[in-house]
Formats: C-alpha cells, sequence, structure tokens
C-alpha cells in the first residue's frame, strides 16, 4: 500500500495559470461536500476576486466499480447493477442494457412490452427532469419549485412502484420484455398524471421564467456553442440548447418513436435560461408520448416466448418440465452470448446513454462500457465557466444536470 | 452494410488498409495505432463525423496478442452515421497517441483508459487518473485485476489478516 501523499500545487501546475503560482490569484476548493455539487463533485478553482480564472473538477468519488462488477455476473443478473448507475434514470438505465442485450443475441420484445416501456422511460424522463428542475431551483434560492417539484415525483415514482414493487431500483425492463405485467390499477394511475400534471408545468413556469430575479442569474450566463459542445462529446437537452437539433429518438427512433407525435425543443442561445427552457418544454412533450402510447396499449404478451433467453412465467413452471428445466438453467448458469460486440445507445434525459456490451461466447459478459452522458457533459464545464462568478458556477452547474453516480460509476 | 457508409469504409481502406468486420449492423474498422490520429482527422474533416460518442477499451487477458482493443465510437450527425474503430494493442507497454487534438472529449476519455486499463496515451496534456485515487497501484479494468473481496477473519488468524489489510491505520 503507497503512502497517501500531501497534495501540492505541482500536481496542478499545467492546468492553473502562472499568477497562481505566486499567490495572486487563489485556489479554492469547491466540495465534495458542497450542496450545490449535487453528490460528491469536487472542483478546484482558481479565483481572481471573485471571478472564475479556472475550474478543475475532480471526480471518482462516488465510483463503484459497477462496470467490472458486471463483467463477474451472468446477463441476467448484472441488470440489477444498471439501476444503480444514474439513479434519476433507473427505467432508463433497464432500457438501454436490455437493449444491448436484445441487439447482441438478437432477442424479439412483444408490442406490449414496447409500450408499457415506452409509458415508463418517458415518465422517468419527467421524474428526471423534476428532480432537475428542483435542485436547480433550490440553487438559485426559489426553494417553493422545490416541494413542488418532488411532490410530482412522487406520483410517478408510486407508479412505478405499481408495477415493480419499487420506487427508485425498478429492474422492471428485463432482456426480451419485462418482468411482468403492469396491473389493472395502472391505467387509470397515469391518466391520473397525465390529466393532472400540465397544469403544474404552468405553475413553474409561473414561478420562473419570467421572474426578473431567476432570469438575471440565468441570461448569457454559461454561454457554450455547437462547435464547443461537439467537440467535448455533449448530448441531450444541452446540446439542444446550443442549436444543434440532435436526438437520438428522432435521429434513430428505437421502441417505436417513430410512431409517436412529438416535437424536440432546440434553442440557440446555448446559455443557462436555453438549459432551463428546454427541459421544461420536454416535459411536456413526453406528456404526449405517454398518452399517445397509453392510448394504443396493446394487449398480449409482455415477454419475447425464446424460452434459450427468457425466463417462464411462474403459471408454466408448475405444469411444464420444459419450463422447469429452462428456468433453472437460466437463473443458474444464464444463456450464452455471441463472441461480439455490439453498441447501443438510447436517449437519456442527461443525453446519449449508451452500453457497449462485448460477449466472449460464456454467460458471462467480456466487457460492458456505459457511454454516460454526465460524464461528457461535465468535461466542458472548465471551458464554460471562465471569467464568471462563483455564484454564476452554481447556476451552471445545476444547469448541467450532472448525476455523480452516472459520471463515476 | 449502408450505402451511405460503403464509400467512407473504402476510403478508410485505400488510405490505411483497415480491416473491417460487420456484426448486427454495425461496422468495426480495425485501425493501426500509428493510423488512428490521422484516420480520426479525415473522419471528422472528410466525412462530418463530429461527435467522438464513446471512448473505451477491451481486455482480452489472458491473450497476449492483441491484448486490448481500444474502441472509438463516431457519429456523424448531418449524415446520422455511426462508425466503430478498434485499435488492438499487444500486451506489455501498451500506448496510443492521444486524440485530444481531434476531438476534446477525448481528454477525459483517455485519462480514464490510463486510470483503468493502464493504456498510456501519448502526448496527453493532463495524464492524471481519474476517477481512482492517485495512490491505487494497478489497473481495476484489467482482466487480470482481483474484484477485490475482503478477507474472512477469523479469531485464529484475525491480527495476521489484520495487518495486511489495506485500509488506513493510526
Amino acid at each position: 500500500m503507497a503512502q497517501l501523499e500531501e497534495v501540492s500545487i505541482d500536481q496542478f501546475k499545467h492546468l492553473v495559470s502562472e499568477r497562481a503560482l505566486t499567490g495572486e490569484t487563489m485556489l479554492l476548493n469547491m466540495g465534495p461536500q458542497h450542496p450545490s455539487t449535487h453528490g460528491v463533485l469536487r472542483v478546484l478553482l482558481e479565483l481572481d476576486g471573485e471571478t472564475i480564472v479556472n475550474a478543475i473538477p475532480d471526480i471518482g468519488y462516488l465510483h463503484t466499480g459497477i462496470e467490472k462488477n458486471m463483467e463477474a455476473k451472468t446477463y441476467l443478473k448484472a441488470e440489477v447493477m444498471s439501476d444503480r448507475l444514474d439513479y434519476m434514470n433507473t427505467i432508463g438505465n433497464n432500457l438501454a442494457y436490455c437493449m444491448a442485450v436484445e441487439k447482441l443475441v438478437d432477442l424479439d420484445v412483444p408490442e406490449r412490452a414496447l409500450s408499457i416501456r415506452m409509458i415508463l422511460t418517458e415518465l422517468q424522463r419527467i421524474a428526471s427532469h423534476l428532480v432537475w428542475l428542483a435542485a436547480f431551483g433550490l440553487d438559485l434560492a426559489a426553494m417553493s419549485v422545490f416541494l413542488y417539484c418532488f411532490r410530482e415525483r412522487e406520483m410517478i415514482l408510486d407508479i412505478l412502484e405499481l408495477c415493480s414493487g419499487q420506487r427508485m431500483m425498478t429492474t422492471y425492463i428485463r432482456p426480451g420484455g419485462l418482468w411482468r405485467d403492469v396491473p389493472v390499477e395502472f391505467e387509470t394511475a397515469v391518466r391520473n398524471f397525465l390529466s393532472y400534471f400540465p397544469k403544474r408545468v404552468d405553475e413553474y413556469e409561473a414561478l420562473l421564467t419570467k421572474n426578473p430575479l431567476f432570469l438575471d442569474r440565468l441570461l448569457g450566463i454559461g454561454k457554450m456553442d455547437a462547435a464547443t459542445a461537439l467537440q467535448h462529446g455533449v448530448t441531450g437537452p444541452m446540446l439542444r440548447a446550443s442549436g444543434v437539433n440532435w436526438d437520438l429518438r428522432k435521429a434513430r427512433p428505437y421502441m417505436g418513436y417513430e410512431q409517436y407525435n412529438f416535437n424536440v425543443p432546440v434553442h440557440t442561445e446555448g446559455d443557462t435560461f436555453a438549459r432551463y427552457i428546454i427541459r421544461v418544454e420536454e416535459m411536456r412533450e413526453s406528456l404526449k408520448i405517454v398518452e399517445q402510447a397509453l392510448n394504443k396499449l396493446p394487449l398480449g404478451p409482455v415477454r419475447s416466448d425464446n424460452r434459450k433467453f427468457v425466463p417462464p412465467p411462474r403459471s408454466e413452471i408448475g405444469v411444464s418440465m420444459e419450463a422447469l428445466i429452462h428456468h433453472f438453467k437460466l437463473w443458474t448458469e444464464g444463456f450464452p452470448a455471441p463472441n461480439a460486440s455490439v453498441y447501443s445507445a438510447v436517449e437519456s434525459p442527461r443525453g446519449e446513454l449508451g452500453v457497449l456490451l462485448e460477449g466472449d461466447g460464456s454467460a458471462k459478459p467480456r466487457r460492458v462500457h456505459w457511454r454516460t452522458p454526465s460524464f461528457d457533459n461535465l468535461s466542458v464545464l472548465p471551458k464554460i465557466v471562465k471569467g464568471h462568478l462563483v455564484a454564476d458556477l452554481v447556476a451552471i452547474l445545476a444547469s448541467v444536470d450532472i448525476v455523480l453516480g452516472d459520471i463515476d460509476r | 452494410m449502408d450505402k451511405k457508409l460503403e464509400t467512407i469504409v473504402q476510403a478508410l481502406q485505400e488510405n490505411f488498409g483497415v480491416t473491417i468486420e460487420e456484426f448486427r449492423g454495425e461496422v468495426h474498422a480495425f485501425v493501426k495505432a500509428e493510423d488512428i490520429i490521422a484516420a480520426l482527422t479525415l473522419l471528422r474533416d472528410k466525412y462530418d463525423f463530429e461527435l467522438l460518442s464513446a471512448m473505451t477499451a477491451t481486455d482480452y487477458w489472458p491473450q497476449v496478442s492483441p491484448r486490448f482493443h481500444v474502441v472509438y465510437q463516431l457519429t456523424s450527425l448531418a449524415r446520422n452515421l455511426s462508425v466503430q474503430l478498434r485499435v488492438p494493442l499487444e500486451d506489455g507497454h501498451p500506448s496510443i497517441p492521444t486524440a485530444t487534438g481531434v476531438y476534446e472529449v477525448a481528454n477525459w476519455r483517455e485519462r480514464e483508459l490510463l486510470d483503468m486499463f493502464g493504456i498510456i496515451p501519448e502526448g496527453h496534456p493532463d495524464p492524471r487518473r481519474i476517477l481512482m485515487p492517485d495512490e491505487t497501484e494497478g489497473h481495476p479494468l484489467r482482466r487480470d485485476f482481483p474484484l477485490g473481496y475482503e478477507e474472512p477473519q477469523f479469531t485464529f488468524n484475525f491480527e495476521e489478516i489484520d495487518l495486511r489489510k489495506p485500509y488506513a491505520k493510526e
């Protein structure tokens, strides 16, 4: 075990300006326990008075080795870890992982499962944006928005609990379909939410969008142009706030997005306000998708009947020897996947969530890599905070919508 | 293969003699380490691959030749295409030339490769570990790195194991 070394300025010499070495500017540590860092992010700031000269993000405080752990589990069991990455978008993570597995072993998914996946993913997107809006308001001292947003988010979590028995760590979407069908109360619960929520979004907007104190903190702050965004691999609402119309749901429709009628909001200002307004608009668009999916929810099975990859339903196990054998084999050994690699990406609330899944012919993956949107979105931070005040850093950081579990994996 | 992708693959084959593998509609082009920067620059400037979507590596241990594949997943927004470049690396002293000059996102991604796989990005402006603490020994995502379970202690060997247990002591 190596000795813990005292951290010295020499380590950061190439990242700060020369004035820091003479003591003309100040180095200030922000985080990892700072409330506005949304978890455990540390930012080393070089300050000239209150103006930021350089910012050096330091990540890894929440590193849990999920990629490594997934390599040691079968494909079915590894899915449980995917929830723990981006804990604001658990259904979306399940979806990204399951789509990668389905692509790797070439598995079909029934129509009903796709529709339910669609409803839940879009509800999860709203829930994630609600938490973001809550924290964003809180960082800018709008406390009441925080309370309202969490109240509405609770309704979505209740729907998730109704389906999966869990509020957050659902593991509801499984390779080849879903864990089980939704209960009968599901439709009423979602319809309740659909009729209740639009008025609430208006309420948030009434509190924030034209509030001069709020606008003063946002307009023209943290500007990012499209070229910088693409160079830094920024995706999702942040990229669309900089004027690039790129949404995987439209560009490369998966899960049947091409059958739904919705818009992708795009703004060109690239500042913190654009990133705020885009997410509010996205919540309204997601509602449209949920409503359409619910209206045409088809009947039928929710799991593929390819028994080589998908465990049989409980009712079959009691009466069919073959089903019992499949059940036993799938949960003890798992299924072998080809010795090949696939990359499958979905649009998470934060951007492109990609899974690079590589099989080695056995029942465990050789490599699972998560291309997480927060990681790349955060890497642009030093570029866009330069020259702003420390208080603006809080607003900019909040507008990036980072989830540390997503960054550190 | 997608028709639009064929010309791009041809250009890669003519310029760098890449080999192509296809699986489930994805195109993987195997590029030599010394050609990778030129290949990325060609794709970015001539074929509009503006986005380096993902960059990572795979370890094929115990195989030593090649031991690693470094993966570059590229996306073209204008043409709506994807292509994956793969750089096979030998065991021993794996290194790649840094791509930070072509895509700045490679900065953190290469630090992650250095941290997790010990693949050295030559010419990187900021080669520090990114996720693990600085004093970590080894590279966790290598296949020969143990998962790291805690050694169980019993009354008869408690102190013996306690001595070599890797946690902070007074």
